[in-house]
Order: structure tokens, then sequence, then C-alpha cells
């Protein structure tokens, strides 16, 4: 028996020099040979932690032993039992806290990199043109509408596909994939991948309505007429600002606004497109997360000089993954731990100039379980910006709820549904993903859109 | 991709675009709006709803031609295909029997008041129209006005019709033609909703204003529409585009409306409308 090996092996990614000059892909994936030796590593666990962290439920020691004996085709196959983006997931998911996490070999050294070997057989399978749609069963008779085309839409059109149900997209904007398209850059998510994943889900008979808002092109109870059931995934399409003086300044941004104008619109490249995008030279992000990050970077990559995170806790609350965070660090975002942005200061044409902040400390841990953040008084300083962006977090999209009678909502605006299937306070409709949670993570809409596939496919076999 | 059924420049400037979008004018009310990108590679603008056919499946809005992307739009022709057509969004005009109402139009709003004073009328209510324009060549759809309101005021900058001026002349008008509104609707360009704002204020006239500021998505998701209304912040596309005028914080608006205006409106400065603005 071989030695354990508890060393990962890296990952190429393009260096931060060049990269803060594109918008092309950071990281360059595993190449077959180091994709095998890595997941050689794999101990084989009788019982795998790692299944039981992944909201799919992934076969992970299946496909990764799959990767080691070269089988690429029978790997990719295995993923795609219970994942319908693994070139997604791949990417964005969070594995430290999830699958890697409960990875044995974490104890002692790297956990396995399964997120990387997932990215590999997926993005292995594209190059090969190998992508095969599975056997399609008969029609069953029963048709269901998903409304919002993220990955909880996506999982559930997915899986009610290839159990036969004719299924109907619909999408607000006029490009399928969510988040994963106006939210997600390219340098992190390359468009390329999302429209492939669409594109499988078309090839399983899915249809896709783009440029339909339901809630108001039709609403819920109307397309309750042509559809058996409804799954709602709608998303958390409301930015929240931080309720300062100074947030309608113009060059004051939501992180929706600047990433939706990046990603979905292409304004990194106006004026061959014709939505604009500032070039900002000073730009000020406010929030610690993937988005915050993802704002960030942005910046850098149109061109600012100085880009700043400005987070009212420490580094040890970041909620962006770590991977992240250091990749921003690279490439030169200054990190400003422990400050809050109290005012936005404009100049005298109605343009951000300044913005004031105030010192922090940690307190006590809060609710969150996280330490409080205090504000320090007297602490106040001000730094000279011409952009800020806020990425503090989302409110479910509002659209649905104000449209549907007797759609039970909670305090925040999210969609109420039961636990366990879905299955919100109207009878046939069920929701799923951040419009239920608020905004989380793509794996966790992609968890809670297979809970409520079963459900439905339940409910309308029961009812056969 | 959606059927461009009509388009065509009524005055100079000014053009109608009717597209084939039955689902959309299946659900159109008075005073929504909708959301078009005239090509792949063009923005996501919006323009307030004028008028829909149900049994055409058709949606007909007005707009003025004033930057790159309205210019893309003045270019479409009839059986041409646009990639984007969203909609019905925004609140509707809120409807109901309230006596006496005078709705302003001014550019695109001469064509969108017309829905809601239709409305107005089947609602019971008397339904006066004032509309103005710079000259009276700039006038169209004043026919439909006629035939739904009672009486149709016109104001034009130069005098060529009606009354000479502008809406500053409002009060002054509304006394001399004794039309004595419980409400006031007003679609147009940002200055005359503001302008005439101001004037209804001290007269106490409930004044409604159709917020036309600059847009992505339309359904609340990147907050670029926000204004301030009442000191609170509103997105115009979920929780308007109408708001009480007296309630808006024009100055901010105004600002606002300009951020992107050396990349978006830029050549709107070349035409006569750049005041307005």
């Amino acid at each position: 028996m071989s030695p354990v090996d508890y060393i990962r092996r890296p990952m190429p990614k393009q260096e931060p020099f060049e990269r803060v000059r594109n918008f092309d892909e950071v990281a360059l994936g595993y190449p077959a040979d180091v994709a095998r030796e890595e997941a050689s590593r794999c101990l084989a666990c009788k019982k795998p932690g790692c299944v039981d962290g992944c909201p799919v439920g992934i076969d992970i020691p299946g496909f990764i032993n799959c990767v080691a004996e070269g089988d690429f085709a029978m790997g990719i196959r295995k993923i795609k039992e219970t994942n319908a983006l693994p070139a997604v997931c791949g990417r964005v998911c969070p594995q430290e806290e999830q699958c890697e996490k409960n990875c044995v070999l974490g104890k002692k050294g790297d956990p396995v990199g399964i997120g990387r070997l997932e990215r590999f057989l997926a993005d292995w399978e594209a190059e090969k043109g190998a992508g095969e749609a599975p056997p399609l069963p008969p029609l069953n008779g029963k048709a269901v509408a998903v409304i919002g085309s993220g990955p909880a839409g996506i999982t559930v059109a997915a899986d009610l596909a290839l159990r036969g149900y004719e299924m109907t997209m619909f999408e607000a904007l006029h490009e399928a994939g969510g988040v994963l398209t106006y939210g997600i850059p390219e340098f992190r998510l390359p468009k390329a991948i999302v429209r492939r994943e669409v594109e499988y889900v078309r090839s399983l008979g899915v249809r896709l309505r783009l440029n339909f808002v339901v809630g108001k092109t039709r609403t819920i109870d109307s397309l309750l007429d042509s559809f058996d059931a409804i799954f709602v995934a709608a998303g958390a399409g409301l930015p929240w600002f931080l309720e300062i003086p100074g947030e309608n300044l113009n060059g004051v941004y939501s992180a929706n606004e600047y990433l939706t104008r990046c990603n979905l619109m292409r304004g990194f490249r106006f004026p061959a497109v014709d939505t604009p995008l500032k070039r900002s030279a000073r730009v000020a992000v406010f929030g610690g997360g993937n988005v915050a990050m993802d704002s960030a970077r942005t910046a850098l990559r149109l061109g600012a000089d100085e880009v700043h995170i400005v987070y009212r806790r420490s580094r040890e609350e970041l909620p962006a993954r770590a991977e992240e965070a250091e990749n921003a660090e690279e490439e030169g975002v200054i990190f400003d731990f422990l400050t809050l942005p109290v005012r936005l200061i404009g100049d005298e044409r109605g343009w951000l100039a300044e913005i004031e902040c105030r010192r922090m400390e940690l307190g006590e841990p809060d609710a969150s379980g996280r330490r409080r953040p205090i504000e320090i008084p007297g602490s106040e300083f001000s730094m000279s910006m011409d952009a800020s962006v806020c990425a503090i977090g989302n409110s479910p999209n509002p659209l649905i709820p104000m449209s549907t009678p007797g759609l039970d909502v909670g305090k925040r605006g999210n969609i109420v549904v039961e636990e366990e299937t879905g299955q919100t306070s109207r009878e046939r409709v069920w929701a799923g993903g951040d419009v239920v949670t608020g905004a989380a993570t793509v794996i966790s809409a992609m968890g809670a859109g297979r809970k409520a596939a079963r459900s439905i496919d339940q409910t309308l076999f029961a009812r056969r | 991709m959606f059927p461009v059924v009509e388009r065509r420049m009524i005055v100079p400037n000014v053009h109608v675009l009717s597209i084939e979008a039955p689902e959309v004018a299946e659900s159109a009310r008075p005073g929504n709006f909708i959301i078009l990108r005239p090509d792949e590679q063009g923005e996501r603008i919006p323009l307030t709803i004028a008028d829909w056919d149900t049994s055409a499946g058709t949606v007909t809005s007005v707009f003025v031609q004033v930057g790159a992307s309205t210019a893309k739009l003045a270019r479409l022709k009839p059986g041409d295909r646009i990639p984007s057509y969203a909609g019905p969004l925004g609140h509707e005009t809120e409807i109901d029997r309230f006596g006496t109402v005078l709705v302003i139009g001014g550019c695109y709003g001469l064509g969108s008041i017309h829905p809601i004073a239709r409305a107005l009328k089947a609602a019971g209510n008397r339904v006066f129209a004032l509309i103005e324009a710079r000259s009276s060549y700039l006038l169209y759809w004043e026919d439909r006005l006629r035939a739904t309101c009672e009486r149709v005021v016109v104001i034009t900058r130069d005098g060529s019709r009606g009354y000479k001026g502008h809406v500053t002349r409002l009060a002054e008008i509304l006394a001399l033609e004794g039309i004595k509104p419980d409400r006031v609707i007003v679609h147009g360009c940002t200055y005359q909703m503001m302008e005439i704002s101001g004037q209804t204020q001290p007269l106490g006239i409930k004044t409604i204003v159709s917020m036309n500021p600059i847009m992505i998505d339309g359904t609340g998701m990147c907050g670029v529409c926000r204004l301030t209304v009442a000191g609170e912040t509103k997105f115009a596309c979920v929780d308007g585009p109408e708001f009480d005028g007296h309630e808006v914080d024009w100055e901010e608006f105004l600002a606002r409306r300009e951020s992107y205006s050396s990349e978006e409106v830029e050549p709107l400065h070349r035409s006569g409308c750049a005041s307005h603005f």
C-alpha cells in the first residue's frame, strides 16, 4: 500500500499582474495527469463524509475513482446522475465548507481537491464534445413551469425532464442562467460554460422562455391554468443599501448593478456594446462576501488605480471563500478591515467624492456566532473615492410575492416553504433557492431544487 | 425574437414602435412600461406603453430619438425582429373615480397619457387633457385625446397653437379654462413633471408623475432606477414608475438621470430637447 499523500496538487492560475488586465478565467484547471495524481490521493472511505457534505449528494468517491483510473467518461456520467451543473459547481461551490471539509485527509493535511476534479471532468467532457444527453423517458402527460433559470431552476427543470415531465423554464432577463449569468464574473465563471450547461438542460427537452417576467407578463395564478405545478426560483434580486447619507449620489452602485452591467450587458466592452460601465479610478467596495470580491476584482480589471474592500469585521469573519479573498489580495485589492462607511459625500455635480468611515472593534459574539463589530467613537476618517459598490446582500425579488395572493412570505420578503419539500402555502406551487433563503450559494439552491423536484414528482405522481 | 409591426416617425424625432408580443399585450395596463433591446449589442431601454391591441397581440410605445440606442430603434423596419421585449413592467396607473382629472403630456407622454385618459373616463371621471410641445408641428395623437377628453388644451412654446409658453403657466391656464382638477397625472420629460409638481403643490392638487430614470433589468434587481420619494429610497421599476410629484426629490433625480449622459445620451445635447433633461 502506498503511503498517504497529504499534499494537494496546485492548480495553475493566470499570474496576478497578467490577469488584472483581462476578463479571462483566473484558475486554469488541472491537466489530465495532475488530475489523476490528485484523484489517487482519495482513500475511498467506507463511510464517505464528503458525500454527506454535498447538498446534492454526488457519489464523490465514485467519480474520483474514475478519474484515478483514467475513465473520465464514466466519471462525468456519475456526477451528472445527481448534478446538472458540474462545470459551474466545480468552480463556484464553497467546497472547503462542504465536501472537502469532511475529507479525512484534511485532519492531517490537505483534503482531496474534490471541486477541482469535478471541474476537470466537466471541462474534459466539454472539450471532447462527448456530452450526451441521457435517454429520456416518454412524456408522462404532466407539465411543470419553472420560474427563473438560475441554479435552483435549472436543477428542477433537469430533474423533472429526466422523469418525463414537460418542462418550461421562464426567465425575466434576455439570457438564461440567473446569478450565474448576471452576477458571477467571466474571470471566475466563463459565460460560455453557463451557456453550455443551459444548452444541456435544453437538450433534455426543457423549453426556455426568455424575456418573460412572471408576476408581470403572466401571474402565477394564470400559469396554474396551463401547468400542473410551478417551481418558483426567482432569486434574491432586490439589493440592500447601507442606508447611510449620500447613497443616491452618482457613482454609487449596488453590486447587482455593477456586475450586471459588466457580466450580462458586457459593459466591459463598451463602446463595442451599448451599455456603459464607468471606468473609475478609485473604488470602494462595501461588504466581505464573494460578491464584494467579484466587484472589487471587476473594478481592477476595468482599470482602477486603487480598489478597497471596506468591511466592518475582521479578516477572520470574511464570508467570502478564502480562495477568492486571496485572489483579490494577490491582484492588489486593499482590505480595510474593521471599517464602517457612515456617510458618502458628493461633489457639486452630485458625484461621489469621498467616503467617511468609522473604525470598529470586535465585541461579544452575536446571533450569527461572529463577534459583533462595535463602533469606536471619534475614529472618523475619510477616503477620496469616485465610485462605491455596495455588496452587503439582497432580499428575494418581490414581483412574485406581490402578485400572488395567498403565498406566505416571511419578514424579509422570502417565500415561506416546508423545509423538506419546498412546498409553499399555495397548492401546486413550490419554491427554492435564494427566493426562499435570501442570497446563499449555488449549490444550496441546487439542493433545494433537488428536494422540490422530488416532492413535485411524488405529489403529481400520487394524483395520476 | 419579437417582430416589429410598425416603426414610423410621426413628428420630427418622435417615433411610434409597435411590436408583436401577445402576452405583453394581454397583460398591459395604463401606465406600465416595457424593456426592450434593439439588437444583441444593445442596451435595455425602458419605454412607457402608449397603446396595445390584444386581438392583434401588439404593444405600442412612442419614443423620442435622443441617443445611440434610440437611434437604433429609429432604424427598425416592419418585419425586423428585436431580441428582447419584456413587460408589462411597473405598477399600472391608479384608476378610480377621482372626480375631475387633468392628464398632461409632453414628448413621448402625448402618447402614453391616452390610455390613462381612456381608463379614467371609463371609471366615470371628467377628463381634461393638456398637451405641450415646442411648436404645433410636434403635436401628435391629439385626435385620440379629443375623442376621449372633455377638452384638450394646447400649449406651444412658440405660440403656433393654443397658449404660448410653457407649463410654467399652468396655474394661470387652469384658471382661464375654468378647470379645477382633483388630480393631475403627468407623463413627459423630467423638467416638465418637476415644473408641474411645483405649480400644483401650492394649489393642493394631487399630482402623479411617471418617473423615467435609467434602468437595466426593470425587475428590482439592480437598483439603478432608485430615487427619493417622501424621504425614502424607492425603485422606479417595482415601486413606481408613478409617484406623487410633490414627494419626489427632483434635484437628486435630475443628477441621477445625467449620470451616463456623456456615454448614453450625449447626442441628446445636439437635439432641441436638451433643456428638458
